[in-house]
């Protein structure tokens, strides 16, 4: 049997009613002053170096961006030899699959200045940027890090966000370009076509990262990428906007093209040297192409967040990395552009046909095309962003 | 309750003890009580700060703080920026559920009055799914639209699909996503109704001249209403907030209010914005929620 529900009386809906607002109150009340800004300064958050007594240092990093040997995956030669050399017992883990998503994970203990656990981050150069102007990572000391200084690449010293390279040190670089599959499509050339030729039309995708994207846009617009205008910008924007309209475009993704450029359901996409050199590894018809118009360099970076207590230990590790032998190693294995001078010549013991590709060690005629992204304040990047996200639909 | 002691007739029930009345009234609330601070604790307080992060002055800027400025306009923006994605959220979650019905009534008719000893196995199949990520199935579903993949190829070479069509990338392939992601949650609850429906209701129906079509309309669609109410609900809720099938089914013509509710806080930091956005979809879900409540009747939902 059922009983019927009593019909709600106004008593009900009134204390039912005064009951949530009075809940929405409270709650809103914690928030209703607003937040504290996250911005952080050197005096007002000092980190404490342990390194001295504690031989130890935690490092995270994006997955499959270290060497592993080819028989045991567990193992990582590289690693294994510094924490051998060293002493300094390394704990590293795969945890960062994507800058924003990271720094979600991170941001509330970096903004109260307290400890994430983790001595060395990796991350992107625009958030990079965006770390340093929060004040939020740690200043390396030069004279312990001397390799870096004399065999980083030339191009990639002393960058806008980090004019004394001593808060971000490049793991590894890459290049952003675009890509086609030849089983699927003819030769691609220039963003303009990759943008408009009908037979692309809805097998076409771009990165979700706005520096690539509109960088690349903004080349074959003819602005430049690393200093350009408000309105440079919109221009760019506008060419974008009309080929996601149109359908020409079919997603904006982050790494998650490479399986379906491998596939064939697109055809060509803005896409990373790294993941193309890896599936051209498997499929020779799977092509990186550098546009005349420019190519976006891009850097992830090393870097000691506040509050981590092993700088010193962390120093011994960028130094290590910056050796050409080792640098040549890891670049043997993850493919992307090496940031080390000398490393050319100490892969060509290790595999020459690497050592000739340059996409990994690239060539005065790459890197002349290349440009990096201006460096935006907080404003800018609200700002063009919030247009970038309009345009890609969210 | 186990508490009366037995008494003889005639006489009197002896009066409880005063102190032990006073606790028994109070135990309902001791009850509740974990919950109510549960609830209170993980999500009236975050709602709180939802709505009020969504009057935060919108210049404000993750370094420099946000202050709070009741900035109602925070609504307006939005809703002028985003409305395609609000109508689409809804439009989507509707065809779906839509779909879901035409699929989930027959399949819940089936498993709950024809299938016999099949009745577990069936049961177990639809909710089997639900044994593996829900990311890791929508990838799936990837795998199987893929342009270059089997089901594409067929369709084209019946006619069905024009020779450069696709199913991926498209709205199909999103609504689709859906209705699959949520059937079992219209499904369980429709079966769970249908299969208290006494058979016995349906041979009188015909006993008294009703057509098949008929006995369906005037019995066995009222008595199953409860669970179609609440499957409908569980179904329509959380498929007009998703966001993954749109993310990766769909292209940004796709994207529903989900996609920008992640992009505002995650990638441009505007949190104002994002928090406006929730604020308005969970309005506008409860004002459809109500509406639908009283067209329904709420005795229906039991």
């Amino acid at each position: 049997m059922r009983t019927p529900l009593r019909p709600l009386s106004r008593r009900g809906l009134l204390s039912g009613t005064l009951g949530s607002a009075a809940l929405l109150a409270l709650g809103g009340s914690l928030a209703g002053c607003g937040t504290k800004g996250a911005q952080q300064t050197e005096a007002g958050c000092v980190s404490e170096d342990r390194s001295e007594s504690e031989r130890k240092l935690v490092f995270s990093n994006w997955p499959q961006y270290l060497d592993v040997d080819e028989k045991d995956e567990s193992k990582r030669p590289s690693l294994d030899e510094f924490i051998r050399k060293t002493g300094i017992a390394v704990t590293y883990t795969e945890d960062i699959n994507d800058n924003n998503e990271f720094f979600g994970k991170v941001q509330h203990q970096l903004a109260a200045c307290q400890s994430t656990d983790r001595d060395i981050i990796v991350l992107s150069d625009w958030m990079s940027a965006r770390m340093i102007r929060l004040g939020w990572v740690q200043k390396l000391d030069p004279a312990k890090i001397p390799n870096v200084r004399a065999n980083l690449l030339s191009s990639l010293l002393d960058r806008s966000f980090d004019t004394e390279n001593r808060l971000s040190i490049p793991w590894q670089s890459g290049l952003a370009g675009l890509a086609y599959n030849g089983n699927v499509t003819r030769e691609l050339r220039t963003v303009d076509e990759l943008l408009t030729r009908p037979d692309l039309k809805g097998r076409v995708t771009a990165l979700s990262e706005m520096r690539d994207t509109m960088g690349l846009l903004l080349g074959a617009a003819g602005h430049d990428p690393a200093n350009f205008t408000s309105a440079q910008f919109d221009d760019a924007l506008t060419t974008l906007r009309r080929a996601v309209d149109s359908g020409q475009i079919r997603r904006f993704t982050g790494n998650d093209y490479a399986p379906d450029l491998a596939k064939g359901d697109i055809a060509a996409c803005i896409g990373w040297s790294g993941d193309v050199v890896q599936l051209a590894g498997a499929d020779e018809k799977i092509r990186f192409v550098a546009p005349d118009s420019g190519v976006m360099l891009y850097s992830d970076n090393m870097m000691v967040p506040n509050k981590a207590t092993h700088k010193a230990n962390v120093e011994q590790l960028i130094n290590y990395y910056y050796e050409p032998a080792v640098a040549a190693r890891l670049a043997a294995y993850v493919n992307y552009i090496c940031p080390v001078k000398g490393a050319q010549a100490e892969m060509e013991k290790i595999d020459p046909e690497l050592a000739a590709n340059p996409l990994i060690f690239p060539d005065e005629a790459l890197l002349s095309k290349s440009t990096m992204f201006m460096a935006l304040d907080e404003k800018q990047e609200k700002e063009y962003e919030g247009k970038f996200q309009q345009v890609i639909g969210a | 309750m186990t508490l009366l002691a037995p008494t003889g007739p005639g006489q009197p029930p002896p009066a409880p003890p005063a102190a032990r009345s006073g606790s028994r009234r109070l135990l309902p609330y001791l009850l509740v009580l974990p919950g109510v601070a549960w609830l209170l604790v993980f999500f009236g307080v975050p709602l709180g700060q939802l709505a009020a992060a969504s009057l935060y002055d919108p210049s404000g800027s993750l370094s420099t703080g946000y202050a709070m400025t009741w900035a109602v306009g925070n609504y307006a923006d939005v809703l002028q920026a985003y409305w395609p994605q609000f109508l689409r959220s809804f439009g989507y979650a509707a065809l779906a559920l839509l779909l879901a019905l035409l699929l989930g009534y027959p399949l819940a008719y089936a498993i709950a009055q024809k299938a016999g000893r099949w009745k577990n196995l069936l049961l177990v199949c639809v909710v089997a799914p639900m044994f593996t990520s829900f990311l890791v199935r929508t990838l799936a579903w990837k795998t199987i639209l893929s342009d270059n993949g089997v089901l594409v190829g067929l369709l084209r070479d019946v006619h069905l699909l024009a020779p450069d069509g696709r199913l991926l990338a498209t709205p199909f392939a999103v609504v689709l996503g859906l209705t699959y992601t949520f059937l079992p949650f219209l499904v369980l609850p429709l079966y769970a109704s249908l299969e208290r429906l006494d058979r016995r209701l349906l041979e009188a129906a015909s006993d008294l001249y009703a057509s098949p079509v008929r006995a369906f309309r005037r019995v066995t669609l009222p008595l199953s209403m409860p669970g179609l109410v609440a499957g409908a609900l569980l179904f329509f809720i959380p498929a007009s907030g998703d966001y993954i099938n749109a993310e990766l089914l769909g292209t940004p013509n796709e994207y529903m209010v989900g996609n920008v509710v992640d992009s505002a806080f995650l990638v441009r930091l505007d949190y104002p914005q994002g928090a406006a956005l929730s604020v308005l979809l969970m309005v506008a879900i409860l004002a459809m929620v109500f509406g639908w409540l009283r067209g329904a009747g709420t005795e229906a939902v039991r």
